[in-house]
């Protein structure tokens, strides 16, 4: 994406932004507010492209937590998988509240990697 | 201005119901969302993202795992077009979003380029918020509610975004980590909550299992393929399912 600089100078990474990030998100909400009434919400369209998007943002958290960037690369892979498991569970045992249970995987991956002597490493 | 004469809530002007909403921004739901957004400055800083930058990216796209994929396809130097049909992928969910709210927010004259304006708002977090809270108020009340509580989420964030981005860099170690932490847990824990059809469960599941193996054999791409193969898996055995297979 190097390319547009020489022709767009410094507006070109805010013209990848708008291309590549505002049109083809704010294109479905504009989509969705013409559809409205139009659509039902349980049309079989509409299962399998909420299917799509769901895997492709769990492809998301996966990558987040199995290649991340900056300090969470530091930490140990184990350790980042077992606060996320820990986080899911109690999520679940916390009757599906999302705040209990990141707080759980925080408590996990930051005592965790703490007693493993993570802030020397820092 | 108007006294305290009327005990009716329809009496009340739209800046009254704008405010109200914009009170919705102290809450579980808007503090969650913030520290994920701490999150992201994170991350944009890492990917090398300059400040405006990440800051324009929160007022345009606002709905962070698009930013999320959008931020991972720049620093990678995927081409714009890929690049666009991932976001647009990682968007979809947006649409019916939008299709199940309408009916809720507009009231009997409520013209459509606002609805057109407010849509731009729709994110998980105001959603799930506008879709619990707009059914108790009056019709007249919903769209000013809506619209204070959605923007001012909105410009919290790009606040949040700037100090973040500006304070992420002194922080110690642990905590950045943490901070890290935050997206992807906020991502996985939010969208399974949301998630009420067992193909988007199953969609979970393969994605969660499929983004790592694409990343390795197919970066650039992989998000694609993750979002088409898992999600159509997931669509096809639903279907087999429900024919008794």
């Amino acid at each position: 994406m190097s390319g547009g600089v020489e022709t767009f100078g410094w507006l070109w990474p805010y013209l990848v932004i708008l291309i590549a990030g505002w049109l083809p998100t704010d294109i479905w909400r504009f989509l969705g507010v013409i559809l409205a009434g139009k659509l039902k919400e349980d049309s079989e369209i509409l299962v399998w492209v909420r299917a799509v998007a769901t895997a492709l943002v769990a492809g998301v958290i996966a990558r987040l937590l199995l290649f991340p960037a900056g300090a969470l690369a530091e930490s140990p892979l184990s350790l980042r998988i077992a606060a996320v498991a820990v986080g899911f569970v109690v999520f679940k045992l916390a009757r599906e509240r999302v705040l209990v249970g990141i707080a759980a995987a925080e408590v996990v991956l930051i005592g965790g990697w703490y007693l493993m002597g993570g802030l020397s490493a820092g | 201005m108007t006294s305290e004469k009327s005990l009716e809530n329809q009496s009340h002007s739209a800046f009254y119901w704008y405010r109200r909403g914009a009170a919705g921004i102290i809450s579980v739901p808007a503090c969650i969302l913030m520290a994920a957004f701490v999150g992201f400055a994170g991350l944009a800083r890492e990917s090398g993202i300059a400040l405006p930058e990440a800051i324009f990216m929160t007022a345009t796209v606002w709905a962070l795992p698009s930013m999320v994929v959008l931020v991972g396809a720049i620093s990678a130097g995927a081409p714009l077009l890929a690049t666009a049909i991932a976001v647009a992928l990682s968007a979809v969910r947006l649409m019916p979003m939008a299709v199940a709210l309408m009916p809720v927010l507009r009231g009997e004259k409520t013209p459509r380029w606002q609805l057109l304006l407010l849509s731009h708002f729709v994110a998980v977090t105001s959603w799930v918020f506008a879709m619990v809270r707009l059914p108790e108020l009056p019709r007249e009340a919903r769209v000013p509610f809506y619209a204070g509580f959605s923007m001012t989420l909105t410009v919290v964030n790009i606040c949040v975004t700037a100090a973040a981005y500006v304070l992420i860099g002194t922080l110690p170690i642990l905590l950045t980590a943490g901070l890290f932490l935050l997206t992807p847990v906020y991502f996985l824990l939010s969208l399974w909550a949301a998630s009420k059809l067992a193909s988007d469960k199953l969609a979970m599941v393969l994605g969660l299992a499929l983004g790592p193996l694409f990343y390795l054999w197919l970066p650039g791409l992989d998000l694609l393929w993750t979002g088409l193969l898992g999600g159509t898996v997931a669509y096809a055995a639903m279907r087999l399912k429900r024919r008794g297979i």
